[in-house]
Parts: C-alpha cells; sequence; structure tokens
C-alpha cells in the first residue's frame, strides 16, 4: 500500500524504508476490507486535521509562528486551529529545549492530550538535547520523557522542514489502524488494576 | 414569488393519503428533525470553513487549499477527526453536569434554528410570540456555559463561565430592547407576519432613524451574546487559554464549536428577519419593475444572502478589533448601549405614534 | 587616586582598591549594606542603578560582585567584591531594600552558589527546582545525573519560602514563610500558556478579576548556559548568545565579541562594525516587529499579528541572504564577522527602508489607533521613572517611563557615536507608551540604516585573530543596546583559553521582576497585556 499525500510523490520524501517497513508489519496480518476502508477514511480525516497544541519554549516556536503567518501559512494544510487546551489538541511540538524543571510538565500536557495523539519533537534541542545537552538541567532529548512519531532537525529548523516534518506525520497516521489498534478499554482497565483507590472517582 | 408551503401541504396531503393522522404528524416530525439536525451540520460546518477562509483573506493568507479543492473538505476532516477523539472524564468533577453542559449549549441553538423563515412557506413553527420565544430559548444557551464552567473544576473554566454569564445576561438587555423595537413599529410578535410587514419595504428602511441605531445595537449585542471578538472574553485564548471549554475533548467540544458557529448564523438570522426584511426581496415602492425582477430571486437565496452578509461582518470585526476588558465591557453596556436603547425605543413608539415612518 | 576612590575610603575605610577595566572597590561582608546605603544615597555619589550582580566561585571563597552606575554621574561605573570564606553556609547581607533590581537577582546567585541574603524577603530558589541537590555554578559542583534526575513529580511545597532575618543582637535566623496568604484564590498562568510568550509562569492572587499579587516563577527553560561557557573556548561559547534572546541575537553576540575584543586588545575593521551595527539595528525592527505582533494579538487582534510578520519576513531575508539562517544566526565572530554581505544587501536593506514609513501607519491604522485597543494599554501597568531606575527596567520599556537610558547615547560603543539618531522618551510610564516606544524606535533603526547603506567601506570584514584565543587574567564587563534594553557581558579569566567566569546580565530578567509591582492592582487580562507590553523574552531571562 502506498500512502499518499497530495503534491508530494512518494520519491519526493527522504528515508521512505522506514515506513513501507511500518506498512509491511501493519499488514502483515491482514484486514477485513470493510474495517480497511473505514480505518482510510478516519486516517484521512486525522491527518488533515492535525491541530497542534502551542507549545514553544524557544527558538523554535518563534519559527513555528512564522509558520502559522503568511508566507508559510499553515492554515493551506488544515494545521491552524492550535488549540491552548490539551484535551482538544491532536499533536503535541516541543519546539525548544526541556530542562528538569519543564519535564514533568510536558510529561502531564501529553497525558493530557486526546488520544489519538501524536508527539513531534522539533529542533536540536528537542532531539538530543541540541548545544546545551552537557548541561546539568537540560534533557537530552524528549525521547527520556515522550514517545516521539517525527523527529524535526535544525536549530531552528526552517518553516519547510516543519512541513516536511508534519507531511511525515501525516504519512505515519495515513497507514495506522484506527480499529483493532490500540484497545482503550484495555489501558483503562489496566490503569485501575494499578490504582484501585481512583475507582469511582474516574470513570 | 415562489410559496414553498405548496410543496409541503402537497406532501401532507400526500402522507394523509395512506396514513392515520396521528401518524402523518409522527413522520413528518421526524422529517422535520433530521432536516434540522442535518441543516444544522452542514450549517454548522460552512460556517467554519467560511470563517476560517474569510479570516485568512483578511491576513494575507490562503486559508485551507489542501484538502479538497480550495480546502472544502477540510472541516469534514475536522469533523471526523473530532467525532473519534477520545472523551476524557475528568477527577473529583460533578460528572453528570460535566456531560450535560454541551447538550444544554447545542440543545438552545438548535431550537434557535427551527423557528427562523428560511423562505416563504419554509418555517418549522409559527407562533404568536414568535420572537419572544427565540429570545427566551437563547439565553438557555448561557446556563450550559455557566454549567461547562463550573463543573469543569478548573479555575480557567470557572473565570470564563462567570465572565459569560455576566456578558450575556447583561448584553441581552439590550438585545432584546433592540427588537422590542422593532416589535413596537411592527405591532406584532408573530414571525411570519413580521416578514409580510416588510414587503413594501425593509424595517431599516420603514423605520428609519430608530431603526437604524436599533440595527446597529442588535449588531453590538450581538456580537455580545455569541461571544464573538471583540467581545471573546468567555474564550479569551491569550487569557483563559480556552475559556469555559477548556477541559472538554472530542464530540463534546464539538458541540461546543458548532454551536459558537451556528449561534452566529442564528443571530445574523435574526437581524434579518428583523431588519432586513427576513425571506423577503428587497422592494422599493413605486418601482414594479424591479420589485417583480427581485421576486424572481427565491426567498431562501435571499435569506441565506442576508444572513452571510451579517455573519460576514461580525466575522470582520472579530479579526480586526482587539478584545475589550470585562470591566469596560460592562461599563458599555449598562452606562451607554442600554440607556440608549431606552431611548431608542421611546423614540420608536413616539415615531409610530405620531406617524413619522414610511 | 580618583575623586571617587577617595570618598569610598572616607565612607569605608577597610575598603582595598583594585585597577582595572573598571574600579574595583573590595569591601569585607560586614560593611558592605552601610557601604552600599552611603553609595546609593550619599550627595555626588548617587549610585541609583543595579547594573548586574555576579556570583562568583573563587575556590577559597564565594563572593558577589557588583556593578553600581551613577547616572548623575554621566553612568559612570564602579565594580564593588564582597566575598565570605564559609563554604558550607556563606550568608551576605542582602541590598534587595536599596534597589529592588537586587530581589531576583540575589535569588539567582542564592541558586547558583548557595549564599544566602541576610534580610532578603524571599529566598527561595530562582531557576531550579527546590529539591535541587547542590549549587551548579560552584566549581566543586558535582554533576552526576543520579543526584539530580530527571524528574517526573511536580514540586511540592511551593508556597514555602524562608528568609534569613538579623535580630538586634546581630543573629541571624531564618524565619519560613509562605507566598500567599492562606485564603487566596491563586490562578496559575503558565508555564505552558499561549501569553507567556514562553514557559513563564505566573502565579497570580486575584479578588475577582483584580490581581492581588504575582509570584514569578521562572527556570522552565533554564538550560546552564554560564556553567556551559566555562568549559568552552571562547569563539564556542558565542553561539549561545543567539540562543539566549533570540530576537536580539546579533546585539547580544556583538556585546560578546565586543568584550572578548576589548580583552585582547582587537582593534576591529572599520568594515565589520559598520555591518555589525546595521545587523543589530535591523534585529531590532524585527524585534519590534515581533513584539508589534504579539502584543496585537495577546490583545486578541490577531490580523494585525500577521501584518507584523509579514514585514518581518523582509527583515529575515535580509539575513538569510547575508548569514545564512533565518534565525540563530551565528553571524559576529572575534574580530570581525563570518561572511561578507550578499550583493542584493543594500537593495533589500533600501527596500525596507523604504516601505517601512507607510507599513507603521498602517499599524497604527488597523491596531494601536484603535479606541479599544487605546483604552487595553493606557494607564495600564504604571511604571513611575524611579521605579523603572531602581528596578534597573532599560529598552524601550525604561524609556517608556521617560528614563534616558539608551546604551547607545549614554556610553556609545562600536560607531553609534557617529550616528544621527534619537533616543525615543515618551512619558506615560504605561503599556501604550512602552508599545510606542518601540514603534518610533523602528523609524529611528530605519533612520541609522539610511545613513549607512550607501557608506559601507571597502576593506577587511574579519581582523587577524590568533588560531588559539586566550584572554590575559582579568575582568572586563560590557554592555550594548540590545532589543529590549541593556545587555551585560561580564568575562573573568584566568588566562585559559576558556572563561573563568562568563555572566550575562540580561535586560528580560529585569523586566520579569516589575510584573508584581506592575501588575498589582489591575485586571488578569491586564496582567497579559502588561507582559506583552514589556516584552520579555523567556529563554533570556532563564539562560
Amino acid at each position: 500500500m502506498e500512502v499518499k499525500i497530495k503534491g508530494m510523490k512518494h520519491e519526493d520524501f527522504k528515508d521512505n524504508a522506514y515506513i513501507d517497513k511500518l506498512v509491511d508489519e501493519l499488514n502483515a496480518t491482514g484486514a477485513n476490507v470493510m474495517v480497511g476502508k473505514l480505518d482510510q477514511l478516519i486516517n484521512w480525516g486525522i491527518a488533515n486535521s492535525l491541530w497542534p497544541l502551542c507549545f514553544g519554549t524557544s527558538c523554535c516556536a518563534i519559527e513555528f509562528m512564522s509558520l502559522g503567518a503568511a508566507r508559510y501559512d499553515m492554515a493551506r494544510f488544515g494545521f491552524e486551529v492550535a488549540r491552548n487546551s490539551p484535551r482538544q489538541a491532536d499533536y503535541i511540538m516541543v519546539q525548544g529545549t526541556i530542562v528538569h524543571r519543564m519535564a514533568p510538565v510536558l510529561r502531564r500536557l501529553y497525558e493530557q492530550l486526546a488520544e489519538p495523539k501524536y508527539v513531534i519533537a522539533c529542533g536540536g534541542c528537542a532531539v538530543s538535547g541540541g548545544p546545551f545537552k552537557n548541561s546539568y538541567c537540560v534533557v537530552p532529548g524528549v525521547e527520556h520523557i515522550l514517545p516521539v512519531d517525527v523527529f524535526i532537525p535544525g536549530c531552528p529548523p526552517r518553516p519547510e522542514a516543519m512541513f516536511y516534518g508534519l507531511m511525515q506525520l501525516q504519512r505515519k497516521i495515513k497507514v495506522q489502524k484506527f480499529f483493532g489498534g490500540v484497545n482503550r478499554q484495555e489501558k483503562i482497565n489496566d490503569f485501575f488494576a494499578k490504582h484501585p483507590e481512583e475507582r469511582g472517582r474516574i470513570d | 414569488m415562489f410559496n414553498f408551503g405548496i410543496w409541503t401541504s402537497e406532501f401532507n396531503n400526500f402522507l394523509m393519503g395512506f396514513l392515520p393522522d396521528w401518524l402523518t404528524v409522527v413522520v413528518e416530525c421526524v422529517i422535520i428533525a433530521l432536516l434540522v439536525l442535518l441543516t444544522y451540520t452542514v450549517l454548522a460546518l460552512f460556517y467554519i470553513l467560511y470563517e476560517r477562509k474569510l479570516c485568512a483573506w483578511f491576513q494575507c493568507r490562503l486559508g485551507p487549499m489542501r484538502v479538497g479543492k480550495w480546502g472544502v473538505l477540510q472541516v469534514f476532516a475536522d469533523m471526523f477527526k473530532i467525532l473519534i477523539k477520545e472523551l476524557i472524564s475528568l477527577k473529583d468533577t460533578d460528572r453528570f453536569l460535566f456531560k450535560l453542559a454541551p447538550y444544554i449549549v447545542i440543545t438552545s441553538s438548535v431550537v434557535m434554528l427551527a423557528c427562523l423563515p428560511w423562505g416563504n412557506g419554509l418555517q418549522i413553527i409559527d407562533y404568536n410570540i414568535g420572537i419572544f420565544f427565540i429570545l427566551a430559548v437563547s439565553s438557555v444557551g448561557v446556563l450550559g456555559i455557566l454549567l461547562a464552567g463550573w463543573a469543569s473544576n478548573n479555575k480557567y473554566t470557572l473565570i470564563g463561565a462567570m465572565r459569560s454569564g455576566a456578558q450575556m445576561i447583561s448584553y441581552e438587555v439590550s438585545l432584546g430592547l433592540a427588537l422590542i423595537t422593532i416589535v413596537v413599529f411592527a405591532g406584532t410578535m408573530n414571525i411570519n407576519e413580521l416578514v409580510w410587514e416588510q414587503e413594501s419595504a425593509w424595517f431599516i428602511f420603514r423605520g428609519h432613524i430608530p431603526a437604524i441605531i436599533a440595527f446597529l445595537i442588535y449588531i453590538v449585542a450581538a456580537t455580545a451574546e455569541t461571544n464573538r471578538g471583540p467581545f471573546d472574553l468567555p474564550e479569551a485564548e491569550h487569557e483563559l487559554t480556552a475559556g469555559y471549554h477548556t477541559e472538554y475533548s472530542g464530540i463534546h467540544f464539538g458541540f461546543f464549536y458548532l454551536a459558537e458557529y451556528l449561534n452566529l448564523f442564528i443571530v445574523s438570522g435574526i437581524a434579518t428577519l428583523m431588519f432586513l426584511g427576513g425571506w423577503m426581496p428587497l422592494h422599493i415602492p413605486g418601482w414594479d419593475g424591479f420589485n417583480n425582477v427581485m421576486n424572481w430571486i427565491p426567498s431562501i437565496v435571499w435569506f441565506i444572502g442576508k444572513s452571510f452578509f451579517i455573519s460576514y461582518v461580525i466575522i470582520w470585526f472579530k479579526w480586526t478589533f482587539p478584545r475589550v476588558r470585562i470591566d469596560q465591557m460592562l461599563s458599555f453596556e449598562w452606562k451607554y448601549l442600554m440607556p440608549l436603547s431606552l431611548a431608542n425605543l421611546v423614540l420608536m413608539a413616539v415615531c409610530v405614534a405620531l406617524g413619522w415612518h414610511f | 587616586m580618583s575623586d571617587i576612590q577617595e570618598r569610598i575610603s572616607q565612607l569605608c575605610p577597610s575598603a582595598t582598591f583594585e585597577e582595572g577595566e573598571t574600579l574595583m572597590v573590595n569591601v569585607e561582608e560586614k560593611d558592605w549594606y552601610g557601604l552600599a546605603k552611603a553609595l546609593k544615597e550619599t550627595k555626588g555619589l548617587e549610585f541609583d542603578v543595579l547594573s548586574a550582580v555576579i556570583g562568583m566561585d573563587w575556590k577559597e571563597s564565594l563572593g558577589v560582585i557588583y556593578y553600581l552606575t551613577s547616572t548623575s554621574r554621566g553612568w559612570e561605573m564602579i565594580a564593588v567584591k564582597v566575598q565570605v570564606t564559609d563554604r558550607v553556609n556563606p550568608m551576605i547581607h542582602s541590598v534587595s531594600d536599596l534597589w529592588k533590581v537586587a530581589n531576583f537577582q540575589e535569588r539567582e546567585v542564592y541558586d547558583f552558589y548557595g549564599i544566602k541574603f541576610i534580610n532578603h524577603p524571599d529566598m527561595r530558589r530562582f531557576f531550579l527546582r527546590n529539591d535541587w541537590k547542590g549549587y551548579p555554578l560552584r566549581k566543586d559542583y558535582d554533576a552526576d545525573p543520579k543526584l539530580n534526575p530527571i524528574p517526573t513529580e511536580d514540586e511540592k511545597n511551593e508556597d514555602d519560602t524562608v528568609s534569613y532575618v538579623e535580630g538586634k543582637d546581630g543573629k541571624i535566623k531564618a524565619v519560613p514563610g509562605k507566598v500567599f496568604e492562606e485564603n487566596d484564590y491563586v490562578v496559575n498562568i503558565g508555564p505552558q500558556h499561549p501569553s507567556t510568550h514562553g514557559v513563564m509562569r505566573f502565579r497570580a492572587a486575584v479578588d475577582g478579576e483584580t490581581v492581588k499579587k504575582v509570584d514569578v516563577v521562572s527556570g522552565y527553560i533554564h538550560r546552564g548556559i554560564e556553567k556551559l561557557c566555562e568549559g568552552l573556548t571562547y569563539p564556542q561559547a558565542l553561539h549561545f548568545t543567539d540562543r539566549m534572546d533570540y530576537m536580539s541575537a546579533h546585539q547580544n553576540r556583538h556585546c560578546l565579541c565586543m568584550c572578548i575584543e576589548k580583552a585582547m586588545g582587537l582593534e576591529v575593521p572599520r568594515r565589520a562594525q559598520v555591518i555589525r551595527v546595521m545587523m543589530d539595528e535591523l534585529m531590532r525592527i524585527s524585534s519590534h516587529l515581533l513584539s508589534f505582533g504579539c502584543t496585537a494579538m495577546d490583545l486578541g487582534a490577531t490580523t494585525a499579528f500577521f501584518y507584523g510578520f509579514r514585514e518581518r519576513e523582509m527583515v529575515l531575508d535580509i539575513f538569510e541572504k547575508t548569514c545564512g539562517a533565518r534565525m540563530s544566526m551565528n553571524y559576529n565572530v572575534i574580530g570581525g564577522v563570518i561572511a561578507d554581505i550578499h550583493p542584493d544587501f543594500v537593495k533589500d536593506v533600501k527596500e525596507l527602508i523604504r516601505i517601512m514609513p507607510e507599513r507603521l501607519k498602517e499599524y497604527h491604522k488597523v491596531f494601536s489607533g484603535n479606541i479599544i485597543a487605546m483604552n487595553r494599554l493606557k494607564k495600564v501597568g504604571h511604571l513611575s521613572k524611579e521605579d523603572a531606575i531602581n528596578y534597573d527596567i532599560t529598552g524601550p520599556s525604561g524609556r517608556g517611563s521617560n528614563w534616558s537610558c539608551d546604551c547607545r547615547k549614554v556610553h556609545p560603543y562600536s560607531i553609534y557615536s557617529e550616528l544621527d539618531f534619537e533616543e525615543v522618551l515618551l512619558d506615560g510610564c504605561d503599556s501604550y507608551s512602552r508599545y510606542m516606544v518601540r514603534m518610533k524606535e523602528i523609524e529611528q533603526s530605519c533612520k541609522i540604516l539610511e545613513q549607512l547603506v550607501d557608506r559601507i567601506p571597502e576593506g577587511d570584514i574579519r581582523a587577524q585573530v590568533p588560531k588559539v584565543i586566550k584572554l590575559p587574567k582579568g575582568r572586563w564587563y560590557q554592555q550594548v543596546e540590545a532589543s529590549r534594553g541593556t545587555f551585560g557581558v561580564y568575562i573573568e579569566s584566568t588566562g585559559e583559553k576558556n572563561p573563568y567566569r562568563l555572566h550575562f546580565q540580561s535586560p528580560c530578567f529585569n523586566l520579569v521582576g516589575v510584573m508584581n509591582l506592575t501588575c498589582s492592582g489591575y485586571m488578569i487580562a491586564d496582567l497579559i497585556t502588561i507582559g506583552a507590553a514589556l516584552d520579555f523574552v523567556i529563554p533570556d531571562i532563564d539562560r
């Protein structure tokens, strides 16, 4: 199965091996045609309506503002509905360095996002700690606290690079499985098994 | 002018032909309910795209372009996504009220939508107190917002909800007075009669100065009622993250989102009905040729076109003006807008009593 | 012996002096508070500005260097050095009651070096978590990540503070306290909040919608740049300046380069100087445009934000052509600039100068001329001139309070003394004045660019510098006018190829210090606009 992104050919992307492998793995078990079609429809919806959570800590956030401004205009892709409440956002784009004091906050923001949720590490600092890697209080890459879907290197990345990263995220979303994927109910049961005292406070 | 009532009564007769009376009513109610909900969704989706495109053009951008031709499918993608988004339940909150709130908001706006006259003969409920009913239902929406803010157990939402309560209750006074001014002029609250009263010319022309003042007051108050800029304090993004719906996710948020846009259409619709003749085409007394040409345009197009135009003006406000502060907003209402609308009401009464109108 | 030295000897006979770039006064801890009071209040001295508070670790002793400036003596600067040898429980008297700016500065020193300040009202850590182990900028700091692992839980007891109060008998007692009163309704704004322009966190106690007190919690982007610099050579340390206040990248880097060049005694070619100044002014325009956009956006006028960004892209294009990057340009190097200007540079700058005046009019029309914007900004966030000086609020915010504090005028550096421009001063003391100063400064920057654009001299863009740069033993302090105020760099060298101590005195650090003062009594919505009009950049505060 080939993942189609409007205006970008398969060979326009670099390192397609990874995404091809992902597709093969996902399709190894095969899918019901009906469910497959539904999945495609829903994935089309999610991929084309990625609402970011405003989360910028430093320089990359300014470039993200440029991304929203008239020249680059991420509204063209439907990404412009930046939500300030994590409940309504779809992905968190970590723009900038994450330090020790910020780490629990970021983790909590991630947990506050509603499923399905994605993480983009944007900029050298978020990818690996960047120039501040050796510092005493910098988290060397957000991967230490969050599962990251797409890395966008650069210091700060150009808006074009951010678009490229977002398109890669779209590609990943387009091959995911909504039905028969992660079962939320199982997750919730697991949580209650671990924290029985919370039963009744949350449903 | 084509009367859509012919279609509806024919359909009624057709159903009556093979169904008992009670079943006919049930079937018609179900069909109408479905139609209303469908119209609601389609209109709301259209409005989301409309605003996003308009604001993009105001800001020298293009707006959604990539999903479908010129981005027309963008809102459908958004809706699919919102539908499957997780609904998060919160710890230590009043769960029943939390879940009830979005339904109250959306119900109030659906009921208001059902009252609008869409075209000649295209109206669902025709009360003798139609406009009064609309006003009454519109104030139920604020209850949902207050509940949402209260039940979320969050300081931002609470402040947002309190602001919203103060704002909507205050501006409802001016809104109501502006509409009463027209009711005084027309002498009726029945929606159908209100439209037919404007056959010779729209109220805004017939009632000249007091009607124009009432129209301006109405537009300001309506902007505040729908929580739109420059009165978007309840969800002031840069102060309260997302205001009263900060804690809502998934379709619950979707309800607030849809209702927000649809309320915009509804207040535009009411402005159209009360000031710009509802579905009545533009008639100029004495110009019969012109009036006949105008009558060729279907009444539903007139209604929707005029509503979209007023929405355009309100959207224009939002993307141009900075936001006011809560104290400025309240003092504007109670110190300027309300006395002005009271004075205007008196002026209108005088005009009507002395026959100073067209 | 200079006049000032004589007078200080009279005030404090035990003081010793070190000659250097600025006069350094060594004073014992017990005499320090008395001397500070005298320096501030004695007629004829009147050191009314505390320009920098720099914590130091000299291995055998810990201490603080204070840079004091006297505006009445033509911005004369002296440094005062206070040392304590106790490394376990070092204590120095606080001067936060004399210079309010010292409040946060001393908390920073406490955070980095563990020096406790006696009589300081609120001795909490500033940048690091309150459960952090050790004092990172001490030379014997144990950087083992096991001691301070990446935390997963929020901080506990955020409200607890402590104050070390000196009793009448001279005994020092730790008095615990609370930041907020018991029944305060505290609204937490940040660290992830759209209006904080980054990751600053304000905790505001409110009464209805009126703000009673603002507690600033910083450090959500504290990256320990000063400590990192100590391990790097001078050319390597340069790149951090672009990532502190990314909206004053050129000016900050210019400052560090000048400080190093001053220490090396290096003459920068004229062409490089002109290019540097032009870049500084372009940066200032871009920064003020961003500030315009963000102020408008915080007030809900989203469209104005896009207008500001439209022109900012033009400036970024100029940068990109010459420096190769839109942000984090890394353009200045020791001895000059890294690359020659692009052939289009002159043309592009001229185009920018041509369109800016009419665009500024457009901004006024779309945003600040609007009655709502005026009502939101005027008479909001009052900051008197005295407070501005006491809190050392420089830059457009200080000049909005009618304080003439432009470094380019009061002690000109580079080629600024040859240029004809005005220092914009407004006396509204409110958010609107601060905003208007920025808009007028864009005009002045255009004026500077206009004078230079046709007169870029031919010549080298870089002086010859040795491969390995070592500074002689000594200490240097250099200030420039960054986009948001006076940016200072302090270098202490022991003659090695890396600095012994590199301190950045950032303007935004002081700006955030007046948030409590300017916001108290106004509404929550005003807190946002006051923040926007002060226009701080968080990575510059946290460093």
